[in-house]
């Protein structure tokens, strides 16, 4: 039978290889991975401007994005190819709340250089290589 | 309970009921801002109520786990706490920063960081704050005459998860590099060292209340927590397979991830067997009933539930919807919020001296809750069912499927008044025990089977 000191082993052995090879992969993902994935030679001022505009008004708090969010508005991920830069503007200015189908946004009232930021943002966003997420609906095409 | 210092227990379990209260008023909030109810908006939005709920339910567990802490470390290594009134400043400041954290996310100040709301400036605080605990725990464990398996598991996965919250504090100008690390936060945190602290109660409540030789009992909790460790690190990858990292770990989340709910299943075949091995000549038959309860209910939320969406190819699909809802929910509450429930019910007898051991109101709280948030499982299965199937896989706009969720929120809400119902009856119950004494000193002795 098991004694208590080789369970200890076993609990132990795990954790030091199996977090060894976590930091391993995670140190190529951070260094490589991620840069190459989400094009950062693309991530200019305008950009970041934008990322630090999503993160303090916590906009991951209703919507998605990149599948991570709250749901109770739209995932975002591809937004700028679904309604493009015009309309996103026309949402981020407005100062009353946007609420197409009866659910409200918060009504921000973004001046035009913020709002330039999050499009911006928001586009980068939406070319990051997400190994195929959002998929296609796959049942899209059977409808009549 | 044995030293005195035992009681500042107390009054964490106290603020862990406290906040759960408001947790659960969040929650509503949102339900019905989902079923168009929304005439809080001015004030509390929909991001402001769902950081609440989030941010509550972290802080009040945490509470659990520090009162968990606080009562079982002197009595594991048999010694005073260190400096107790150390605890009662800890865990003042605790109550304080958190009523901070919640008032600013009222007034636009956070951080759009799923579960990491919290503005970095007060993250500082929340660190000493941690660290203070640290400090009184590890001393009193160093000074201590002895040092139990339990006591060190659950030390050690005290001290991870404060380390762990480090990552999550670095800002990062890309934004897939902050998720990244986030997950370095969340997920090492819950399917990782919050396991060991889950393991540590675990294993000191099956100790105290079936009277199972404690060799036998700290063996397969190293088993446990083995597993855990073995696929839970790796699995973290179940976060990246679609945030902008490389495809390797579509199969290395994939498999480690799927491993994940075996330790889940340790836990709950320990319990079960170590219950049925034990003398179980305890009184405090409510309390075992939360033990087997958080094993069991554990297993189903975090293991099975959580497997239902961890292959990349179903993940595809449900990430992101409310499939993820109903998994958060029974995993929470069945691994994090049970266990804390669990300490709770058998700690406040020890330091009351009151001997409600096995009463009609602490057993309809159990059924009761746990029937409500079966209930509301359910609710957020059918929704999620509903949105991946019009939206994610017909492809409907979002806010058509949403529509269409309505008949499931009202489920939602009647069940979660259930939930909340057994809720209440638990602080009820809790407030009956009055406050901790001195005079319960030496107690619960006479159940002392080892
Ligand atoms: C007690 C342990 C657990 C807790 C408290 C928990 C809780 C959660 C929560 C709250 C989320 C939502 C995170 C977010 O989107 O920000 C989540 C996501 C997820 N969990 Fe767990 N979980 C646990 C264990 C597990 C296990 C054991 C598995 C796998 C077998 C698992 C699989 C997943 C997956 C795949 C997601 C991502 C869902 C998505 O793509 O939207 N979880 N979990
Ligand atoms: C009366 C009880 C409750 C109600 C009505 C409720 C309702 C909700 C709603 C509507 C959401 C938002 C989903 C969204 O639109 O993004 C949510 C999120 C969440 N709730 Fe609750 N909740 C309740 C209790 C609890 C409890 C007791 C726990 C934990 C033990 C919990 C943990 C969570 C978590 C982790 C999330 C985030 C889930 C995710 O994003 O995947 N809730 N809740
Ligand atoms: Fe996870």
């Amino acid at each position: 039978m098991l004694s208590k000191k080789q369970a200890l082993l076993f609990f132990l052995g795990g954790t030091i290889l199996f977090s060894i090879i976590f930091i391993a992969m995670s140190i190529d993902t951070v260094s490589k991975g991620i840069p190459a994935h989400t094009h950062e030679e693309n991530m200019t001022a305008q950009v970041i401007h934008g990322r630090v505009l999503w993160d303090e008004n916590n906009c991951m708090g209703c919507h998605t994005l990149m599948g991570e969010g709250a749901y109770y508005a739209p995932e975002l991920t591809k937004v700028y190819d679904r309604v493009g830069p015009d309309v996103m503007k026309a949402i981020l200015t407005s100062k009353v709340p946007w609420a197409p189908h009866g659910r409200k946004m918060v009504a921000y009232g973004f001046s035009n250089e913020d709002a330039e930021g999050l499009i911006a943002f928001l586009k980068w966003v939406g070319e990051i290589d997400l190994n195929g997420y959002p998929a296609t609906p796959p049942l899209k095409n059977r409808l009549k | 309970m044995k030293y005195k210092s035992q009681k500042v227990a107390y009054w964490a379990f106290a603020l862990s009921m406290l906040l759960i209260i408001l947790q659960i008023t969040y929650g509503f909030i949102q339900a019905f801002a989902h079923l168009g109810y929304d005439g809080l908006h001015e004030w509390i939005p929909f991001n402001t109520s769902m950081a609440v709920h989030k941010n509550l339910l972290v802080v009040w567990i945490l509470s659990g786990f520090m009162g968990a802490a606080y009562y079982i470390i002197p009595d594991e290594s048999d010694n005073e706490l260190f400096m107790p009134i150390l605890a009662y400043i800890q865990l003042g400041a605790l109550a304080v920063v958190g009523v901070i954290a919640v008032a600013g996310f009222h007034f636009n100040w956070w951080e759009g960081r799923k579960f990491l709301e919290i503005p970095r400036e007060l993250d500082f605080l929340v660190v000493v704050d941690v660290l203070l605990f640290l400090f009184v725990i590890l001393m009193t464990l160093w000074k201590g005459k002895q040092r139990t398996t339990t006591a060190m598991i659950l030390s050690v996965g005290l001290l991870a998860a404060a380390l762990l919250y480090l990552p999550g504090m670095i800002w990062f100008d890309n934004h897939a590099l902050d998720s990244f690390f986030r997950w370095w936060v969340v997920h090492l945190w819950v399917e990782g060292v919050w396991e060991l602290i889950m393991g540590g109660i675990l294993a000191y409540l099956l100790i105290k209340l079936t009277g199972v030789d404690r060799e036998v009992i700290e063996k397969w909790l190293y088993v446990i927590v083995g597993l855990t460790f073995l696929s839970g690190i790796l699995g973290t990858g179940h976060h990246y397979y679609y945030t902008g990292a490389p495809s390797y770990w579509l199969i290395v989340g994939g498999i480690f991830s799927a491993l994940e709910p075996l330790a889940f299943m340790g836990m709950a075949l320990f319990a079960i067997n170590m219950y049925n091995k034990g003398e179980k000549r305890h009184p405090n038959k409510t309390a075992v009933k939360w033990t087997l309860g958080t094993a069991i209910v554990s297993f189903a939320g975090a293991g099975l539930l959580g497997l239902a969406h961890t292959i990349p190819q179903v993940n595809l699909y449900t990430h992101g919807t409310f499939v993820t809802a109903m998994h958060g929910h029974l995993a929470f509450w069945g691994a994090y919020g049970m266990i804390v429930f669990a300490i709770i019910t058998y700690v406040m007898p020890n330091v009351t001296g009151r001997k409600i051991y096995n009463n009609a109101l602490g057993n309809y709280a159990f059924w009761i809750s746990l029937i409500g948030m079966l209930g509301m499982v359910s609710a957020f299965a059918a929704m999620g069912v509903t949105q991946v199937n019009l939206e994610r896989r017909l492809g409907l706009d979002f806010m058509t499927v949403q529509q269409e969720l309505h008949p499931h929120f009202w489920v939602l809400v009647i069940t979660a008044s259930i939930f909340t119902v057994g809720i209440l009856l638990y602080v009820w119950n809790f407030m009956k025990y009055g406050l901790p004494t001195d005079e319960a000193i030496g107690m619960e002795d006479e159940f002392r089977t080892i």
